[in-house]
């Protein structure tokens, strides 16, 4: 079945799709009371985000735009050392889509809700004309723990450079799909709770922390040396690349400091916890392959110390970078 | 004999006359860039650009002729992705698509084959630039219309050749020493060629790989080479010979002609044309020569013929950086200006 313009009067046919689609996904307390607001219970300091998805194609290799709409927000609430509790879900879907492709989304989305933990608490369906596109804006709200204070313009000289696995996979994996190529290149779409948690209740000493999404791991260093006045020192070296991503790039020219992941972070640690930090997140789910890629030292901009013993700078992504990749 | 460690050293130490080494690729200049070789090497040696980015040395009146085809109705122009954004004498093709124009970006030339016999009733013009490199590519494609019998597949060309423009490089009363010869133009023309070149030009010639280690012991080799000396450093691909069979099909299809290099002119048989037999391919190359820079301030034709380096021109990084390119060079993935600007190389 198709949805059409009906589907978004807000009459008989709006309640089906949101009980046939969205309710039965994600069945929960505060959502069954179907009222125009969630009331839910809060904390000492909250940690808010939003996030809009557009990703084309909608279901890609290691994932889809449901899973990615939960991810993209939650890591994003991680990243400030926030818990992530409650998740808001907002689609606008063009006549034309399939039910049962929106069926599958709202699966995946309730499924990756359940395994980062948080409670969908509040939803909206607008039905607009088009062709069959599916667009999803989550809202994510977040109890910041006690104390935190993770932020860019907290890195100091002498921090340690952390990712927490391959860099580049969703993006490649969004290329390869759109340009036919068939590869074993998966996105990491992935919800980076556990590492994050661990590392909060292990009490290692964060300063600066960002999840490495559009812009890519470059975009975000330079940020943060704009942000703390610092350099950040990489070794080309020591910098997670699964081969087949490596191959992809060389043959498309793509350059690896500027792709979008969907699962992988940077944390910038004080130097005695970087070691543990290094050990927690490769205890952790989904950061098995995280490798210390630099230093934080005096002085402005990101440099890349080269396979050959050479230097050049990285700078912030320019051009357009690859369209609707999240 | 040196190890690498020890090439380092002595590159880094080099105290003798003062060379100027031209890297004539495109790919070079990236991996040049990318591994940050131009901060090793001592004062004394200074790497410059070469006419090696096939984007870069395509003039003005070939884009324009591009934008012209692409507003026709039913017609179609397929290019690759850097080719979009560079201006001819006013607009780009991607600012002609926002305008209705019909662009289409492609990774592989044959997916041109597809979308002609999807859509029979339109006419699909290939942006064909590109050095020795690329032109058996196109060749096989035209030989794939003539099997296939596709008859809305038309090539817009400016192909070009390296030898004339080295040597245009070489009488320009420039300060170029040596060269770093191209390693996959090597592969197709052999390296006999660049042995050649060196003799004519009284220069030494290396043929070079793409890996960091490659570029350094080609470095280090032109710092110990004089006169019309050359050297394959690439022997794992490069051949004396070359391909004969890319050259045979290149032979098959092309013919010699002069060609206009951006910001160089027109220089004597650096051109390819489709033979007169196969200009049913052909969709009007003939002709295009008229430069014109989009912005006057660019000092383009210096940074492509390797008198000036990218950050000497007056616009870099002022006005002309990868999101708001005004010359080709800051647009292609083997522009110049686009690395030097990227890795801040100095």
């Amino acid at each position: 079945m198709k949805i059409t313009m009906a589907h978004g009067s807000g009459g008989r046919s709006t309640s089906r799709l949101i009980d046939e689609v969205f309710r039965s996904a994600n069945a929960n307390p505060i959502l069954d009371m179907m009222e125009d607001s969630a009331v839910v219970d809060g904390a000492a300091k909250i940690a808010v985000t939003t996030d809009s998805f557009v990703v084309t194609p909608l279901f890609f290799k290691g994932g889809d735009i449901g899973r990615l709409a939960v991810c993209g927000t939650v890591n994003d609430l991680l990243m400030r050392g926030a818990v992530p509790k409650y998740i808001t879900s907002a689609y606008i879907i063009e006549e034309g889509a399939d039910f049962e492709t929106l069926s599958k989304i709202a699966q995946s989305m309730a499924e990756t809700a359940k395994e980062a933990g948080v409670t969908v608490i509040a939803g909206d369906t607008k039905v607009v004309e088009g062709n069959g596109g599916i667009y999803i804006n989550t809202t994510g709200v977040g109890f910041v723990y006690d104390g935190a204070d993770i932020r860019s313009a907290n890195c100091k000289a002498g921090d340690a450079i952390i990712v927490s696995g391959t860099l580049g996979d969703h993006h490649a994996a969004i290329l390869s799909e759109r340009m036919g190529i068939e590869n074993n290149i998966k996105s990491d779409c992935a919800p980076l709770c556990d590492m994050v948690r661990n590392m909060m209740d292990a009490g290692v000493e964060i300063h600066a922390m960002r999840d490495v999404t559009r812009g890519g791991l470059g975009t975000v260093l330079n940020e943060f040396s704009k942000a703390s006045g610092c350099r950040f020192e990489l070794d080309e070296d020591s910098i997670p690349i699964n081969p087949e991503v490596a191959g992809f790039n060389k043959i498309l020219g793509l350059n690896v400091m500027h792709m979008g992941n969907e699962g992988k972070l940077v944390g910038i640690i004080a130097p005695r916890d970087a070691e543990r930090a290094l050990k927690i997140i490769r205890n952790s789910r989904y950061g098995t392959a995280a490798e210390i890629i630099g230093t934080v030292t005096d002085g402005e901009g990101v440099v890349m110390n080269t396979h050959v013993g050479g230097r050049r700078a990285i700078i912030e992504l320019y051009g357009e970078g690859l369209p609707r990749i999240c | 004999m040196a190890d690498l460690n020890g090439i380092k050293r002595r590159l880094r130490e080099y105290d003798g006359e003062p060379l100027t080494i031209m890297e004539v690729c495109g790919t070079h200049t990236a991996a040049i860039s990318e591994n940050g070789i131009a901060d090793m090497l001592s004062p004394k040696i200074r790497l410059v650009s070469g006419p090696g980015c096939p984007v870069c040395v395509t003039v003005a009146s070939y884009i324009d002729r591009l934008l012209e085809l692409a507003m026709q109705p039913a017609m179609t122009v397929v290019t690759f992705g850097d080719m979009l954004r560079v201006r001819g004498s006013e607009k780009s093709l991607r600012d002609v698509t926002a305008e209705g124009a019909s662009v289409r970006m492609i990774y592989s030339p044959f997916e041109i084959l597809k979308l002609a016999e999807a859509e029979p009733d339109r006419t699909f013009v290939f942006a064909a630039v590109g050095f020795e490199t690329t032109t058996p590519v196109y060749a096989l494609m035209v030989e794939q219309l003539i099997q296939r019998n596709i008859k809305n597949v038309k090539l817009l060309t400016a192909l070009k050749t390296m030898p004339g423009a080295i040597r245009a490089v070489a009488a320009d009363g420039t300060a170029v020493t040596g060269f770093l010869a191209p390693g996959h133009v090597s592969v197709i023309t052999g390296h006999r060629l660049f042995e050649n070149m060196a003799k004519e030009l009284g220069m030494p010639f290396v043929t070079a790989g793409f890996e960091g280690a490659d570029l350094l012991c080609a470095v280090y080799a032109l710092t110990r080479l004089r006169g019309g000396r050359s050297l394959n450093m690439y022997p794992s691909v490069v051949t004396y010979d070359g391909n004969k069979a890319a050259q045979d099909i290149v032979n098959k299809y092309f013919e010699p002609c002069d060609g206009a290099w951006r910001g160089m002119g027109i220089i004597p048989r650096s051109g390819m044309k489709l033979k007169d037999e196969y200009a049913k391919y052909d969709a009007g190359s003939a002709g295009l020569t008229e430069d014109r820079l989009y912005n006057g301030a660019c000092a383009c034709g210096d940074v492509i013929s390797g008198r000036k380096s990218p950050n000497e021109c007056p616009m870099f990084g002022k006005g002309c950086t990868p999101d708001t390119p005004q010359g080709a060079c800051m647009v292609s993935m083997e522009g110049s200006c686009f690395h030097y600007y990227i890795n801040k190389r100095k």
